[in-house]
């Protein structure tokens, strides 16, 4: 058998983390193999070191039984090996052949660009695949879909042999998916190699041939796919058992928390949400589906004081609390737990300890009448919520940007319900973070919900909303496009319904 | 590798002594003997009870400065401005004091105090409310408003305000009930001809101040909240305008409170360009301090010290002027800016030694 790459005692280390720690993996040339692993487990990091992004400290890369060097990705692309990563690297105003040839431009000996020459091979080697590519189109026209192909043409366009693609799912609706599945299939039976990093074990099992699982840094399984299940998998990431399915108890509504009528927002011109009306009780989990970029963001940022509404009524517990200020509504007990936490959840300089005062900082218990902060009872706050949310390391005093993201989440989810708060807005809870933090996140809301809360939940993540909501809001375009409750919730119905189709 | 907080201190070291050697090549270069001029510049600034004196002298103003650039930084703005706003605030500070000609020192000082800060303050938070209402940047219009205090300082005091019977460009002496105390007054072993005076103690002071209220205050937290992130700031209902118009007109006073120094303190009087680009020296006190009043403090010694050993080159070579200073505050902003060199220096040496 023929291996396309062997990586052999890759050995990595980062200032004090060991990123890898003398990994083994064997790919099969002609194959999918798939490498999974939580957030630090250093997946990314093992082919960053293939595609030459970084030098190994110690190991050996072998390509097609041949002993080599790959000391940068233009050195990894000249050995036929391309990687797309999880932010796409286009410039937008350009067309897509435009945006491959950058950096190896065809010019004629008199050094005139041949555009031509280009679109041309690109709209062979399209159809080849199967793309559906048009080389002319300008790539900010293009869904991320779409820019996902271009990104994959630009590694065929440079003869690639072997793709790495980083989570690539990640930006793509259930539809695109599937079609995106399709595309890898085809090149897999036109002789190319590709790795697939991700996280998300269902896709594993439907897509790739086999499967190494990493954890802390270490190779701790390499399998066929066809002798893995979900369960085997989760268990060889996390180290331990996972519970699957969650602990949820049946909780009768109370009385209206949040009441919305009539929202219209316009951004530039432009209608984001266009009439939204719906209604949240306490104890109730309301989720909100849809494809990013529906109209989500500025519902959030409505109801939680990041922007002013064109028209309606945000009733909350029968006051209008339309176009309040963010400070006012964190003090109606409303939290916040926003979508992008590097953005907007915490401050990356600022401690464990001042992260989880961000917002109350200028309030009794943290702040006293004279303005100065009252570091003991910071510091007690932050030991509670260290040991209550099992953030690690359970330090208080160092920088919230050195944590893994799964902790930064928690640091952020520990701080939103310390202040008991009646209405919570939780947008992408575990985005981007580990199996282990997604359990705890995920029994969290579960609680809060049995606690009375009434729990408005974001998420692009179908499997979550189903999981977690008693109710299910669909967005299209800026428009509630319907409703499911969570009996009668379909995967297939919500797909159609998150892309328009009714 | 080094720890952290070793880092923050050994950094700006090395780049005061990799200038120093670039100096030295320099100096080297023009036929002189680096060694004998360096000793010269740091005998006269540093080994006496009068080269200290006035080291601290020079440093009580860059203090002052230093203070007001690393207060906007840590707000993420980039007060430029610190020159116009000393210049308005010392004017202020003449005319105030002048005006009030006839009452007691224990009210004439503290007013006059206050106004130095409240002038560099507004001068600085115009500024800061164009950034806030308008977006205008700050470092555009703190530029402008430096234009604007030159040419207004410098129409009062050719015209309304020159002194009679004077070729010099200065206003009428403030009263002697303006006048802080000089350091000889105090401490008798002090030589009398030493100009340094409580100006240095209330720089000291402000620094104080600056820590406390940076690092102990929830206005603090704001405001070095909204340095490190706007769009987290917002998230976390803190307004974050208003703490751009708070920051820059601190930053502003601060700059400002040079009047009480320089002129409370000193000559007594507005003198024309007495300043001297000290508000654009504080820029590389803040960067060498590391936005940090301990930092600035140590930064503006340095620099002090400079000042005060440059007067000796002229004096004493042939082929040197005190321009050599200008190149080592070049130099030194220069390695202080490219630190990512002596972080990787670092981190190889760091590597280097634990292997053997």
């Amino acid at each position: 058998m023929m291996f396309a790459v062997r990586l052999q005692q890759i050995t990595k280390r980062f200032a004090q983390t060991l990123a890898n720690d003398a990994v083994d993996i064997n790919i099969r040339q002609e194959t999918i193999h798939a490498i999974i692993g939580e957030n630090g487990a250093g997946k990314t990091t093992i082919m960053e070191i293939l595609y030459g992004f970084y030098q190994a400290d110690a190991g050996e890369i072998e390509l097609f039984g041949k002993k080599k060097k790959i000391a940068s990705p233009q050195d990894a692309i000249r050995n036929g090996i391309g990687m797309v990563h999880q932010h796409f690297m286009l410039i937008p105003p350009m067309t897509v052949a435009e945006n491959i040839i950058l950096g190896m431009e065809p010019v004629s000996r008199s050094g005139v660009l041949q555009l031509t020459q280009a679109e041309e091979k690109i709209r062979k080697l399209s159809d080849d695949y199967g793309l559906e590519i048009d080389p002319q189109i300008k790539v900010e026209n293009l869904s991320v879909g779409l820019q996902q192909r271009v990104e994959i043409l630009k590694a065929l366009y440079r003869d690639v042999e072997i793709l790495i693609l980083d989570e690539p799912t990640a930006v793509l609706t259930p539809l695109e998916v599937k079609e995106f599945f399709q595309i890898l299939r085809r090149l897999k039976a036109q002789g190319k190699t590709i790795i697939i990093i991700t996280h998300k074990l269902e896709e594993v099992l439907e897509i790739s041939d086999d499967v190494t699982v990493m954890r802390n840094g270490k190779k701790v399984g390499e399998l066929p796919t066809s002798e893995a299940t979900a369960n085997i998998l989760a268990n060889m990431m996390v180290g331990r058992e996972v519970l699957f399915e969650l602990n949820k108890t049946p909780v009768t509504p109370g009385k209206t928390v949040l009441k919305v009528e009539d929202l219209c927002v316009t951004v530039d011109d432009k209608p984001r949400l266009k009439n939204v009306s719906f209604e949240l009780k306490e104890g109730e989990i309301l989720g909100i589906a849809g494809v990013e970029g529906n109209g989500q963001t500025e519902l959030v940022e409505v109801l939680t004081g990041l922007r002013k509404l064109d028209s309606g009524t945000v009733w909350y517990l029968g006051d209008d609390i339309a176009n309040l200020s963010a400070r006012k509504i964190r003090e109606l007990q409303i939290a916040h737990i926003p979508a992008d936490r590097a953005a907007h959840g915490f401050l990356s300089t600022y401690s464990n300890a001042d992260n989880q005062i961000l917002g109350f900082h200028y309030r009794p218990p943290f702040c006293r009448k004279n303005g100065f902060l009252d570091f003991s009872r910071i510091a007690k706050n932050a030991e509670e919520l260290v040991e209550k949310f099992d953030i690690r390391p359970p330090l208080a005093d160092i920088p919230t940007g050195t944590l893994s993201g799964g902790n930064q989440q928690k640091v952020i989810v520990a701080r939103e319900l310390s202040q008991q708060p009646r209405l919570l807005i939780i947008a992408q809870p575990t985005r981007g973070i580990d199996i282990g933090a997604i359990e705890f996140i995920h029994q969290q809301i579960l609680d809060l919900r049995s606690d009375k809360v009434a729990i408005l939940l974001i998420s692009a993540e179908l499997e979550e909303i189903r999981s977690l909501s008693d109710r299910t809001l669909v967005m299209f375009e800026g428009e509630i496009a319907g409703e499911v409750s969570s009996d009668t919730f379909d995967m297939e119905k919500v797909g159609m319904m998150m892309t328009g189709h009714h | 590798m080094f720890s952290k907080k070793f880092e923050i201190f050994l950094l700006p070291v090395i780049s005061v002594f990799a200038a120093m050697l670039v100096g030295a090549i320099l100096i080297f270069s023009v036929g002189e003997n680096p060694l004998v001029v360096y000793w010269i510049f740091f005998k006269n600034s540093l080994f006496s009870l009068n080269g200290i004196g006035y080291t601290l002298f020079y440093a009580t103003p860059l203090i002052f400065t230093g203070l007001s650039v690393a207060f906007g930084f840590r707000c993420g703005l980039f007060n430029i401005g610190a020159e116009g706003q000393l210049y308005i605030a010392a004017m202020a500070v003449t005319l105030v004091a002048i005006w009030l000609d006839g009452w007691s020192a224990w009210f004439i000082i503290p007013v006059c105090m206050i106004v130095s800060f409240i002038a560099g303050g507004i001068w600085g938070g115009i500024p800061g409310l164009l950034k806030a209402r308008f977006g205008g940047h700050e470092v555009i219009n703190t530029i402008m408003m430096n234009m604007i205090a030159w040419s207004l300082v410098n129409y009062l005091v050719v015209g309304p305000f020159h002194r009679e019977g004077t070729q010099i460009l200065e206003t009428d002496f403030i009263p002697e009930a303006a006048r802080i105390p000089r350091i000889h007054e105090l401490i008798p072993i002090i030589p009398k001809t030493l100009p340094l005076n409580m100006g240095f103690v209330v720089a000291l002071l402000a620094c104080l101040v600056t820590y406390l209220i940076l690092w102990k205050t929830r206005w603090g937290y704001e405001i070095r909240a909204v340095g490190i992130s706007n769009s987290v700031s917002k998230y976390a209902g803190i307004n974050v305008n208003k703490n751009i118009v708070m920051a820059m007109f601190i930053a502003g006073g601060f700059a400002g409170l040079v009047g009480i120094s320089e002129v409370m303190g000193y000559r007594y009087t507005f003198h024309d360009s007495f300043s001297s680009g000290v508000g654009f020296i504080g820029i590389a006190v803040a960067l060498l301090g590391r936005n940090h009043p301990v930092g600035v403090i140590l930064a503006a010694l340095l620099f002090g010290a400079l000042i005060r050993g440059s007067l000796f080159l002229d004096l004493n070579f042939d082929n040197l002027s005190k321009d050599l200073v200008m190149v080592l505050q070049g130099v030194i902003v220069l390695f202080v800016a490219t630190d990512k060199l002596f972080k990787k220096l670092l981190s190889y040496v760091g590597i280097r030694g634990k292997e053997a």
